[in-house]
């Protein structure tokens, strides 16, 4: 009981931090259309949810624009990395900055500089401009997290492979790439989580035929929160959740 | 038959202007232990990755068995180098990290395992086969690197500091199994160093370095019994100068004056009369009297104790001379001499056995 001051500051802040979720996830079982208060415990907001066809659509949609975009921003990104750590070329330090820059600069500069360019370049927006946004956010922090992992390694591994009468490629398919796949895993899972979960950029770029799932929870929303939503949003917690264990996971392991 | 392994022919090199080595020549003895032995910063580890390929000389030639290496990449020069962090790959096991060479060159698989488990045997650790380097210490990953090196059956293998990470104990034992394995394998070891005494108890030649250059080359009893300059024998080992100048030559027989008092000493390199000379006495030879034991004192230092430094094996004393010089000594029990009992400020005299000394021209630093 000693602890009891130190105790309740953690409690205070986890709650502080989670109560808002476990506020949403508990009204997604509230039996009651638009009532704040308890009717009793249902899955009937799941049950709506799951025969939802135009937002079962928008998942999918969400899901095949996430999956690809992490998979050409893992290896765009993690080439970049690569690149960054094993040669000098001109330009070098200008990439490493920009992408700070990417990372850092605002969302819907981010979005209104990506409408501007596909409108001038004239890229339909729908599915190609969105999935080219996406690879675009995402690449800076493949960048980041697989390069903050390889310079991590001893450098004269590489060095010590060549000596052995290793080929650059098969420096990259036997050392490289097997003690970065971690790091490219962790890549791939932030990336997909970023896009899966995007608005403000999304917002600016997507058409009319290709909606997706953030997208689609913002116009339902403004029409008012239906708990169906509520279920939508426990669904993609426990995905996130699951993914970021398993990003972490994937991390923690030292090869 | 001893032929030269390797041959530098006036090897520099330069990064940015800025000098690094300079006019290099040096011939290494196939079979020998030789040891690049200099401060750090002094080029020995640039030197190395001249003969290994990691970089290219400014300006000269290196000969690597007869053949000139110029622009060959380093797989193709028979030569491996171990790292002095070891740069094992971590995401392999020990026969895997040894393999790696051998798969390279794309050899049959019996053929890898046949020589990969007959290295690993040489440095003891074929039961550790199936392990991770992370689960090794740091002596063993130490052997895998080196096996990772000699299973490709290189003509020399370069090593860079491969004992600086080992704590002390660690050390003094790698010592003796490398240099039991260099014998072993009959391999051209070129050893990097910084610590003399490592040199001097591994070694069949030492390179002495400083400053991009090479200062002596020689086996370890002629680089600390006949230092060629001030550098060397301040580099290796401790000494004790006294300035100097030449009295009387006769034959190899000088005579000298140190501190007013006339002594004799011993040279085979020619001096001039009234030639400003440097001479040089090791702690270990330097002995030191209590005046009150001294009869004839014609050719003996005088001074006072200024600190006793008890070793356990040995006694070491700082002198302060009558010219306020400080000399160190080390004095060794034996039958003269069972005590060694000094007091700090004791008036004593210091001396040393006439030939023991070391007489160089004299150097302004």
């Amino acid at each position: 009981m000693r602890n009891l001051p130190y105790t309740s500051y953690l409690t205070a802040i986890y709650l502080f931090f989670y109560i808002p979720i476990i506020v949403l996830i508990v009204y997604s079982f509230n039996n009651a259309q638009y009532s704040l208060l308890w009717h009793g415990f249902s899955l009937r907001w799941y049950h709506e949810l799951f025969a939802d066809s135009d937002l079962w659509l928008a998942v999918l949609h969400s899901v095949i624009l996430g999956v690809t975009a992490a998979t050409v921003a893992t290896c765009v990104g993690g080439l970049t990395a690569i690149s960054l750590y094993r040669y000098d070329f001109f330009g070098r330090q200008l990439l490493y900055g920009s992408i700070f820059i990417l990372i850092l600069s605002p969302d819907i500069v981010m979005g209104i500089s990506l409408l501007i360019l596909f409108s001038m370049i004239g890229i339909t927006l729908g599915f190609w401009s969105l999935l080219l946004a996406h690879i675009t956010f995402c690449i800076p922090f493949v960048v980041v997290t697989v390069y903050s992992r390889i310079v991590s390694f001893d450098q004269y591994i590489f060095e010590a492979a060549k000596d052995l009468g290793a080929k650059d490629s098969v420096i990259l398919t036997r050392i490289i790439l097997p003690l970065l796949w971690p790091a490219l895993l962790a890549g791939w899972l932030l990336s997909f989580t970023l896009s899966i979960d995007d608005v403000i950029i999304s917002y600016f770029v997507a058409g009319p035929d290709f909606e997706i799932l953030p997208l689609k929870i913002y116009s339902m929303v403004r029409l008012g929160v239906k708990p169906e939503i509520n279920a939508l949003c426990t669904v993609t917690f426990g995905l996130t959740l699951l993914l970021i264990v398993i990003s972490q996971l994937s991390l923690r392991k030292k090869p | 038959m001893t032929t030269n392994i390797i041959e530098l022919h006036d090897v520099s090199k330069s990064i940015h202007d800025h000098v690094i080595l300079h006019d290099l020549n040096l011939e290494v003895r196939n079979g020998e232990f030789l040891t690049l032995l200099g401060p750090s910063g002094c080029g020995k580890t640039t030197l190395l990755r001249l003969i290994s390929g990691f970089e290219n000389p400014t300006t000269g030639k290196i000969f690597i068995n007869g053949k000139n290496v110029d622009g060959l990449p380093p797989h193709k020069r028979h030569v491996h180098t171990v790292f002095q962090s070891y740069a094992l790959f971590p995401h392999m096991t020990v026969f895997e990290n040894v393999a790696f060479g051998l798969r390279c060159r794309k050899l049959p698989k019996a053929e890898i395992a046949t020589r990969v488990a007959e290295v690993l045997k040489i440095v003891k650790l074929e039961k550790f086969a199936q392990r991770k380097p992370d689960q090794l210490s740091g002596g063993q990953q130490q052997r895998v690197a080196v096996a990772r090196a000699v299973v490709n059956r290189p003509l020399v293998l370069l090593l860079d500091e491969p004992l600086s990470s080992l704590d002390y104990r660690l050390r003094k034992t790698m010592q003796i199994e490398l240099k039991q394995l260099q014998r072993k394998l009959g391999i051209t070891f070129i050893f990097v160093t910084h610590d003399q005494e490592e040199a001097l108890s591994m070694s069949d030649r030492v390179v002495v370095m400083h400053e991009g250059g090479i200062e002596q080359v020689g086996t370890p009893r002629q680089v600390y019994e006949q230092p060629q300059n001030l550098t060397v024998a301040n580099f290796i080992g401790e000494a004790n100068i006294f300035d100097s100048e030449i009295l009387s030559i006769e034959g190899k027989q000088l005579g000298v004056n140190i501190l007013g008092k006339p002594r004799n000493a011993k040279s085979s390199r020619s001096f001039e009369l009234g030639q400003k000379v440097h001479i040089l006495v090791r702690p270990e030879d330097l002995r030191v009297w209590k005046q009150v034991d001294v009869d004839d004192s014609k050719d003996m230092l005088p001074g006072t104790v200024e600190e006793v430094i008890y070793k356990g094996t040995t006694v070491d004393l700082m002198v302060r001379l009558s010219n306020n010089q400080i000399v160190a000594a080390t004095e060794f029990f034996d039958e003269d001499d069972d005590k060694l009992e000094y007091a700090i400020g004791e008036p004593v005299f210091a001396t040393w056995v006439p030939g023991w000394e070391v007489v160089l021209p004299h150097e302004t630093l």
